[in-house]
């Protein structure tokens, strides 16, 4: 198997077709996000009605002009409480994400970094890791700690992070093994300088983008803890807990697991278009 | 990597036959004792993962806050309450936990191999009957999915992948979008139209092959998605290379070609995929069974980890991180034989 085999002759007009994000999604998905963090930031400006106001006489109602998501088994807006729930949702789906990424990036970099040794065993311990499936991971770890937004947190971080481990340790790899590094060493540039001007900024940078991904799934992940019944408990609006809630009334007032599902399919797909988009235009950037 | 390999690309199975035939029989044992190594190194990666596992689960048991006899108790009982010496003592002895916490790896450990699990704290019976029992359903729906999520995939592939730009980026965007879809908002979208409106399906699947359909598509889809994502671009990069344009000059169908030729070179990250497929579809099973309210393991490891019933939780994980070791080897062989560059180097 030769270099020049590989290399196909793509002819102009087959490149172009290989742009997948197009601008209309990633304004879409901007759009969407901003919405959202509105919602964070200041949910009373975007929120109808009080998410905890009951209004028993208005149970069960479905979406109409007043209530544009319908009302669960209280009365209670599921608009307002959607977006009341916002700002627990993603401050889940951050917290699990920075939890994830600082575990990975510890063992990501021991093990493309540390000595022989060190390497090999942290190595192993990212492949026991990653043979527990992210959901079953997590299902542990709430096992051992008991169901709560902590627990929700740390499962889905630690869940989710054997997946960046190994990506992290194949970034600060490729960066080491580069020729720019070779350059560096062959002037004579200590370790902990090439460390720091060259490996760890090349194998920073496509971190970018693995945080709005991962965001994005964190939430997902974290709401099928609560869906299932172990995370925030139901009284709360965060979008876990709503489903969690909702679930009861599948058969009578669906839009109480549909729509805060369609929420979070909403985040996730915008977070997802982001990362795509920012991973996208990093790698044309280093062309 | 001689002369042979290196116009690989261009040459199908058969032209290369003849080539091959004067240095076969000594690079063919070479070749031999290379597989043998590297099945040999693959084995022992997987026994060291098992064993990661499940050191990993029993420190999740040592690990679980409070004294464990007093958990164990009120586990049992479905309440907190205070327990006497008495009772606490007969619990300590049953489960060794008065042992230093290696003689208790050991033990563990000595137990897994004979394929003991241990004993469920709530229900009093070994956890490997529980698992036994309810691992069958289970196996069928991902297994089934898994089918689909193939069958689903190579449609979709064939049918918008290198169609022009329109075609191609929707197909990307449909790609993305199935595959984050969240299993419980599928299952219930599923379950809403096709059980609830049309009445096709039964609501509640138990674990009738009627009941199959829904849950094995809520995890096919997504994974479908997931396969595409990878497909796509090498699909794409195969029908540039030159022996596309061979086979359509020897006046073969644009179908026939994508068929023969281009899916066979694109589906080996998919084929990587399905290791991980299987602990991903698993770990679904455990959302779509509580959504259908069918029977498996899901249901089971679900309960377990609301009563804190630790055995149950840490024999479900080991076994299924197991199968996902077993599935993994599987593809890396399955790796070697349907890649048609390895085939002769």
């Amino acid at each position: 198997m030769t270099l020049q085999q590989k290399v196909p002759v793509t002819p102009p007009a087959a490149r172009s077709r290989k742009k997948s994000v197009v601008p209309w999604g990633l304004g879409t998905a901007l759009a969407a996000l901003l919405f959202f963090v509105v919602a964070l930031i200041a949910p009373q400006v975007l929120a109808t009605h009080d998410p905890y106001a009951l209004d028993l006489a208005n149970s069960l109602q479905p979406p109409s002009l007043a209530h544009w998501f319908g009302t669960d088994e209280s009365g209670r807006d599921l608009y307002s409480r959607v977006i009341w729930g916002t700002r627990e949702s993603l401050l889940i789906g951050i917290g699990a994400t920075a939890a994830s990424l600082t575990i990975a990036l510890i063992l990501g970099s021991l093990a493309a970094l540390a000595g022989k040794y060190v390497a090999g065993t942290v190595n192993r311990v990212i492949e026991v890791l990653f043979a527990f499936p992210t959901l079953l991971l997590a299902l542990l770890l709430v096992a051992v700690i008991g169901p709560s937004a902590f627990s929700q947190v740390f499962a889905v971080g630690v869940g989710t992070s054997p997946g960046y481990a190994r990506m992290i340790r194949g970034q600060i790899l490729t960066a080491k093994n580069s020729g720019y590094v070779e350059a560096a060493t062959a002037l004579g540039h200590s370790r902990g300088r090439i460390l720091r001007s060259h490996i760890i900024p090349n194998a920073i940078r496509p971190l970018v983008a693995i945080i709005a991904l991962s965001v994005g799934q964190s939430i997902v992940w974290a709401s099928s803890l609560a869906f299932l019944g172990l995370g925030v408990a139901p009284p709360s609006p965060e979008w876990g807990a709503l489903l969690d809630a909702g679930r009861l009334y599948i058969t009578q007032a669906p839009w109480l697991t549909v729509i805060p599902g369609l929420v979070i399919v909403a985040l996730a797909i915008a977070a997802t278009t982001l990362g795509k988009h920012i991973q996208a235009s990093l790698e044309k950037g280093e062309k | 990597m001689t002369l042979t390999s290196s116009n690989k690309p261009v040459a199908d199975a058969a032209t290369t036959a003849a080539a091959d035939a004067q240095a076969s029989a000594a690079r063919r044992a070479s070749r031999n004792r290379l597989l043998a190594r590297r099945i040999g190194e693959k084995l022992v990666g997987a026994v060291i993962v098992l064993w990661g596992a499940a050191t990993a689960a029993f420190l999740a048991q040592a690990a679980l806050p409070g004294d464990r006899a007093t958990v164990i108790l009120n586990t049992r009982a479905g309440q907190a309450i205070q327990r006497t010496p008495e009772e606490l003592a007969q619990i300590n002895e049953q489960y060794g936990l008065l042992n230093p916490l290696v003689v208790q790896y050991f033990d563990y450990i000595r137990a897994l191999l004979t394929g003991n699990l241990g004993m469920s704290y709530q229900q009093y019976r070994p956890v490997a009957t529980i698992i036994l029992e309810q691992i069958g359903p289970t196996l069928v729906l991902t297994l089934t999915a898994i089918g689909l999520s193939w069958l689903i995939m190579v449609v979709w592939i064939i049918l918008t992948a290198g169609r022009g730009p329109k075609l191609s980026s929707f197909g990307a965007i449909v790609d993305t979008t199935t595959a984050g879809l969240p299993h419980y908002w599928l299952a219930i979208l599923l379950l809403l139209v096709f059980s609830l409106s049309l009445g096709w399906f039964p609501v509640i699947s138990g674990s009738s092959p009627a009941g199959l359909l829904l849950p094995a598509l809520t995890l096919a889809i997504p994974l479908a998605g997931f396969m595409s994502q990878a497909t796509r671009t090498e699909f794409e990069n195969s029908l540039e290379q030159p022996f596309v344009l061979t086979a359509r000059m020897r006046g073969m169908s644009d179908l026939g070609v994508r068929l023969h030729h281009v899916l066979r070179h694109s589906v080996l990250p998919a084929v990587t995929l399905s290791g991980w497929a299987l602990g991903a579809t698993i770990s679904g099973a455990v959302v779509v069974e509580t959504v259908f309210s069918r029977a498996g393991i899901g249901r089971v490891l679900v309960t377990a980890v609301s009563t804190q019933d630790l055995p149950i939780v840490t024999g479900v994980v080991v076994l299924i991180a197991a199968l996902y070791v077993v599935a993994n080897l599987i593809v890396d062989l399955v790796y070697v034989l349907i890649d048609p560059r390895l085939k002769n180097s």
